[in-house]
């Protein structure tokens, strides 16, 4: 399998804070990994790191080999897209607009007939070509999420970040969003890697799930290999059911494991959970993954 | 006309696509660019007749022919006989006010839109950044305490220019400090501004009444000092200034949709935003020192703009200069005269027709949720 993007050492320290330690990962061409982890364990802090939206202390991001640290933000964003949760919609900006931005990193000042070309078929790609005139703040949260995928589709990179998409919105539009970055990554070949927090719906579409805590990676690999009631309890605290279906596992929560406000770790709970990344490490190493490493690129092809 | 056909009747700004047919949606978008090319087209329409009729009014009465023909005489001289009192009327005031009321109409508007831009504030203008207080605290300085940085007639002036450069300056030197967000910087130049604003009522304080009076008229703000001197500093700084707004057209697009995204498509936003504010910040402050403080134009031009051809800077930069400098000229032709012999504060006459006029449009507006 061909490596696309390669993580190396990466550190972020936020207010002396450190929110990623010493984080490795390798993600495979066209694939879907989703990042999964409960609140603050890195996941978007993560996915900033790799679009530079917040530079990291130490560590090397590869995608195609290329240092994307070193590159300037227009290379970058012809490297990498990324579509972020929501938009700031301070003032109306029409669909089609919208979209064009994304044609930004190719411009030269005047847009040209090409660049209208691609958006208007990435309009098609996501069926949003009756509303290219309409105003992106009348559109609902799932209409705005697929306009934000096809301005990120607009910049014509290799790999997309999408940081939780499909957080407020109801399950149809949940499904519908999820199956158009399936299809995408398909049809155009593209590695999407997704923040999120629906477990469900990330072991339903992800050739690959990461599930971190506390900026570690505490188990990879294929959903029915990740998703176990084993590392629920470790990184989410959460007692649950697994069931598989149609070779998918899904997740049935039974009850929340209350640590304990001194030591922080209650009895049922594996020792190394709450404590520092290095013992987090030392647990993903018992099971079975290599510390920091992910085992994506050699489990999945 | 028809519609969804594959061969329209707008022939030349159709595009073809891969299979050679023109979808309805793609002709309705073509259309709307053109609709956008056009309200810039009949901008430009209003300000030259407007300025052909306003040059034809004033205090002192001239016949429409004596108007035309003195001007016709500057070009062409002999060919009619002129009075010198006339001619000097013309040429020397009424000329320099229209010339005045555009040139600094068009920055203000343009100043005000990119500010809301980097801001990402629509109620940012450019006396958000403490520029007009700054100017402000100049002329105080200059009237009360009788500091003053050039000699002769622009002492005054002098003093404003400076000022409001030193205060925009520091706000954004402060809020670089943070890393320049729209916040710091909004927060640092309301901050600095009422800083000021005290510093203002304290030299009104100690001022005697003449002083007080001077400051009090330089910040209702008027056309009135304007000569051919002063708009030719104008046009100069802004031939500077706005080519360098308008070559970020592109990337004020990006930011009104915040800081990461526009990142992630390649805009440095802090540093553009910067730029902005530089540039913007420089323009204002030399509009400001001979015009005083008609910050109206700024808030509102690039708002009508919006509602009327939508957010894409490449359109909308032109098009709230040119609704800045209508709303300035046909302002203080009616200030002008609208008590005969007596002249009333531009700024006064602009705030009067202005804000209902904008209230109509928040209320009228088919956006409901422009502030969402």
């Amino acid at each position: 399998m061909i490596i696309k993007l390669s993580i190396n050492g990466l550190r972020f320290r936020y207010d002396s804070r450190e929110i990623l330690h010493d984080f490795c990962l390798d993600i495979g061409d066209g694939q879907i990994v989703s990042i999964v982890g409960p609140n603050g364990s890195g996941k978007s802090t993560l996915i900033k790191c790799i679009d530079q939206l917040l530079i990291p202390d130490s560590g090397e991001i590869l995608v195609d080999r290329q240092d994307v640290t070193k590159m300037d933000r227009m290379d970058l964003a012809r490297t990498i897209a990324y579509v972020p949760q929501n938009s700031l919609r301070v003032f109306p900006n029409s669909v089609f607009d919208v979209v064009l931005m994304g044609r930004r990193p190719y411009l030269g000042w005047k847009g040209g007939d090409r660049d209208e070309l691609v958006v208007w078929e990435m309009l098609g790609l996501l069926g949003l070509e009756e509303m290219a005139l309409s105003s992106f703040t009348e559109l609902s949260g799932g209409q705005q999420q697929k306009v934000l995928i096809a301005r990120a589709l607009a910049q014509e990179t290799g790999v997309i970040l999408l940081d939780e998409p499909t957080s407020n919105l109801d399950i149809w539009h949940q499904i519908d969003v999820m199956e158009i970055i399936r299809d995408l990554v398909k049809k155009r070949n593209l590695t999407a890697i997704v923040a999120i927090h629906d477990l469900n719906m990330a072991a339903r579409y992800s050739d690959t799930l990461v599930m971190m805590k506390r900026g570690a990676i505490i188990a990879a690999g294929k959903p029915d290999s990740v998703m176990t009631a084993e590392n629920l309890e470790r990184v989410y605290g959460i007692r649950a059911n697994v069931r598989i279906t149609e070779d998918v596992p899904y997740v049935i929560p039974l009850a929340r494991l209350i640590p304990k406000a001194d030591s922080g770790i209650r009895s049922t709970v594996s020792p190394g959970l709450y404590g520092n990344n290095s013992r987090a490490q030392r647990t993903a190493a018992r099971n079975g993954l290599r510390p920091g490493k992910s085992p994506s690129s050699g489990k999945v092809g | 006309m028809r519609r969804g056909t594959a061969n329209g009747s707008m022939a030349g700004i159709h595009k073809r696509t891969r299979t050679g047919r023109i979808s309805r949606i793609e002709q309705e978008h073509a259309r709307t660019v053109w609709k956008k090319y056009l309200f810039i087209i009949v901008l430009a329409a209003v300000l030259i007749i407007g300025s052909c009729v306003i040059i034809t009014l004033g205090q002192v009465p001239i016949t429409i022919t004596d108007v035309y023909s003195t001007l016709f005489d500057k070009f062409v001289p002999g060919v009619f006989s002129i009075e010198d009192e006339m001619a000097h009327v013309i040429w020397q005031i009424r000329v320099p006010l229209i010339l005045g009321a555009i040139v600094s109409g068009f920055g203000l508007g343009i100043c005000g839109c990119v500010m809301q831009a980097v801001l990402k504030n629509p109620l940012a203008s450019p006396f958000t950044l403490g520029i007009s207080a700054g100017a402000q605290l100049g002329i105080s300085i200059g009237a009360v305490l009788g500091v003053t940085i050039l000699g002769g007639p622009y002492f005054l002036i002098g003093n404003a220019f400076i000022c409001a450069l030193l205060c925009s300056g520091v706000i954004i030197a402060l809020s670089s400090l943070k890393g320049a967000t729209s916040e710091t910087l909004i927060l640092a130049g309301v901050a600095l501004m009422y800083l000021f604003q005290a510093a203002n009522q304290l030299l009104s304080y100690v001022a005697t009444d003449e002083q007080r009076t001077l400051m009090t008229l330089w910040g209702m703000g008027s056309l009135a000092d304007l000569n051919w001197l002063s708009i030719g500093f104008l046009l100069a700084v802004s031939a500077l200034c706005l080519p360098l707004l308008y070559s970020k057209a592109w990337d004020l697009n990006l930011m009104t949709v915040g800081d990461d995204s526009a990142k992630s498509m390649g805009v440095d936003a802090n540093r553009v935003r910067v730029f902005i504010m530089v540039v913007s910040s420089l323009l204002v402050s030399a509009i400001v020192a001979f015009i005083g403080v008609i910050g109206f134009i700024g808030l509102v031009a690039p708002h009508i703009c919006r509602m009327l051809i939508g957010s894409d800077h490449r359109y909308l930069i032109p098009a709230a200069g040119g609704v800045g400098a209508a709303l300035l000229l046909i302002a203080n032709a009616i200030a002008m005269n609208l008590l005969g012999g007596e002249v009333v504060p531009t700024g006064i006459i602009m705030s009067v027709i202005g804000v209902p006029f904008f209230l109509y449009l928040i209320l009228k507006g088919k956006r409901k949720e422009y502030w969402s």
